[in-house]
């Protein structure tokens, strides 16, 4: 286990490197000078002279050539500087810090929920196969995976915050204010794990070890919950890399609705106004908490399913 | 009465004489599923409207008309008027239209990649193999919406850029899915007769492998035109992907938030027709991947 995980770790700074690479090239090639945009933020509504373009891109060092940059730009990104916001001028690094809390926040409450729904009507439904609750579980499954986030987000103030004013619409900071968000943004990772939790404890129960465990005179609910459930939740636990990158993306958007001061809300604010040292440091970020969450679900299926472990003789 | 040789190159050819039947029963099976059907019965009428939209009687989708802004629905305007007063009948019947367009250029870009790096990469192995199975392991990891969204503001707002953005980003799971395909293929007898009758690599992929993994690519592709929608759609939505005037749903949804209090149905109403499109297009989907590649079932479920 111990030498999996190292050989592991190894190859992070490498998936790492491909990524920033990648992002930092897309962003040095796109159109606009950032010089040029940083002069304008400072004094609006005034053409900057090419002189002082061509000084502060010099300052920027963004007149050496890319490669330079980006070693420029990775060495100084090692040591926790990633660079100033054009816009806002504050540090890269300090504004991913203060906004990872609200969005792993609003995530984990998302997943949480996602999972305390898919689990019981998934088993539920594998369990009462092509009767009334599979049907019903079926059809809940499957719009949950056509509704939009947003669109159910925008139903949910309108009913809960304008109509019956049970809630909060927007904002950020008491308990209350993170239900509307958690729920349009579990939709979508409910309707795919329901779906995936049904599909595998059906593949399970048709296998040898079932029919030994019934034939043993168990009843039911002890096959399913003593033999089936641990191996049927195999895939989900396989597939959590998928649903967090789900939920981010989902985070994108319900963040900028009801203004929940998150990740999302930065890199929609970034993106939008070119803002591109942001981009650049929200993206390598975000690949290194991805990165370690593939790591994370790898080693937790290692633990759960013994059979992996002997794999190409890792102990 | 035809003659023999006619027949027998029906029989050769899999000519009317046995193509129809089976094409009537697989046409048959699809409408027994209830689900399927009223994806199909969805998705034929998004289509229908969505090309006739020009030609379809309805008020000017652009027209600005400010003392008729915010109107509920009425005869004159079934759906009401938007903040700047435009027919919002038309805006959602124009907006199918700018929808299942940009679904289908953005799902021709991503297939196209997502068809050229699978078989290639499939069919040679090797290091273009490893190499390419890097970068699409690399890119698997990342969550698509987001690596969209970068690739978007880099290029700019703008549809085309959303198009050119998702597609750029959402080959990757389908490459995977298409290498071991055709990796799978590959193996087969035909594929040995073909090289032994002398045929070249090229000819190898595009005539006698292409042809036999179409139909789980039509399956691949079709599973995909919701999440297209959904994710162009949100893109517009955040202010990236169509400009004003353009009639598209996010972008009205986007239009509509400051009137969420006063006028609630305009926010309903494209909310409404994004889900109908993607629930059309996921059911048809389904019924298609389990009509023609039951082996397919496994990887969407």
């Amino acid at each position: 286990m111990g030498a999996y995980v190292a050989r592991r770790l190894a190859t992070l700074p490498l998936l790492l490197l491909g990524i920033s690479a990648v992002s930092f090239a897309l962003l040095s090639l796109a159109p606009g000078d950032p010089a040029e945009t940083i002069l304008r933020q400072r004094n609006p509504g005034q053409m900057p002279s090419p002189a002082a373009v061509a000084a502060l891109r010099a300052e920027m060092g963004l007149d050496a050539p890319l490669p330079a940059q980006y070693v420029r730009w990775m060495s100084r990104a090692l040591g926790g500087d990633m660079g100033r916001s054009y816009l806002t001028e504050q540090p890269v690094a300090a504004q991913l810090a203060r906004r990872t809390v609200p969005t792993a926040m609003l995530t984990a409450a998302a997943l949480g929920l996602a999972l305390l729904l898919a689990v019981p009507m998934g088993i539920l439904s594998a369990r009462r196969r092509g009767g009334a609750v599979d049907a019903v579980v079926r059809v809940v499954a499957l719009v949950g995976a056509s509704a939009s986030s947003y669109a159910l987000a925008f139903g949910l103030i309108i009913l809960f915050a304008v109509k019956l004013s049970w809630l909060p619409a927007v904002g950020y900071g008491s308990a209350a204010q993170i239900v509307l968000p958690a729920i349009a943004l579990s939709l979508a990772p409910m309707a795919q794990l329901t779906r995936l939790i049904r599909g595998s404890i059906l593949d399970v129960l048709g296998q040898d070890y079932i029919r030994t465990a019934r034939a043993k005179g168990l009843t039911e609910k002890a096959v399913l919950m003593g033999h089936a459930l641990r191996n049927a939740l195999l895939p989900a636990i396989g597939a959590t890399g998928v649903f967090l990158a789900h939920l981010l993306g989902g985070a994108v958007i319900i963040e900028t609705i009801f203004t929940w001061p998150g990740l999302g809300q930065l890199i929609v604010g970034a993106a939008l106004t070119r803002d591109y040292p942001v981009v650049q440091g929200f993206v390598t970020y975000l690949a290194v908490v991805v990165l370690l969450v593939n790591l994370a679900t790898d080693i937790a299926l290692r633990v759960a399913n013994p059979r992996l472990r002997y794999e190409r003789g890792q102990v | 009465m035809r003659s023999h040789a006619e027949r027998a190159g029906e029989r050769l050819t899999g000519g009317p004489a046995t193509a129809g039947p089976r094409c009537r029963r697989q046409w048959n099976a699809l409408l027994r599923e209830p689900g399927t059907a009223l994806g199909l019965f969805l998705v034929v009428t998004l289509l229908t409207a969505g090309l006739l939209a020009p030609w379809i009687p309805l008020a000017d989708p652009t027209e600005i008309n400010l003392p008729e802004r915010l109107l509920s629905p009425s005869l004159e305007h079934p759906l009401g008027t938007d903040h700047l007063g435009r027919d919002t009948l038309s805006r959602i019947i124009h907006g199918t239209r700018t929808t299942l367009l940009a679904a289908a250029a953005t799902l021709l870009l991503s297939m196209t990649i997502a068809v050229t790096v699978g078989m290639l990469s499939g069919y040679y192995g090797g290091w273009p193999d490893t190499a390419l199975m890097g970068v699409v392991d690399l890119l698997l990891a990342f969550p698509s919406l987001i690596l969209a969204l970068a690739v978007a503001g880099a290029l700019g707002p703008g549809l085309l850029n959303v198009l050119l953005a998702v597609g750029a980003v959402w080959w990757v799971g389908h490459a995977r899915i298409i290498r071991g395909i055709t990796l799978g293929e590959r193996q087969m007898g035909y594929v040995t007769a073909a090289r032994a009758a002398g045929a070249g690599d090229l000819r190898i992929i595009l005539r006698h492998i292409a042809p036999n993994i179409l139909g789980q690519i039509v399956v691949l592709a079709s599973l995909d035109v919701g999440w297209i929608i959904l994710g162009v759609a949100g893109l517009s939505f955040l202010g990236l992907g169509a400009q004003p005037p353009t009639p598209e749903w996010g972008a009205m949804l986007n239009d509509a938030r400051p009137h969420l209090q006063t006028a609630p149905h305009l926010l309903l109403l494209p909310g409404a027709a994004i889900f109908v499109a993607v629930l059309g297009f996921n059911l048809v989907g389904d019924g298609l991947r389990d009509l023609l590649d039951p082996r397919l079932r496994r990887l969407g479920d």
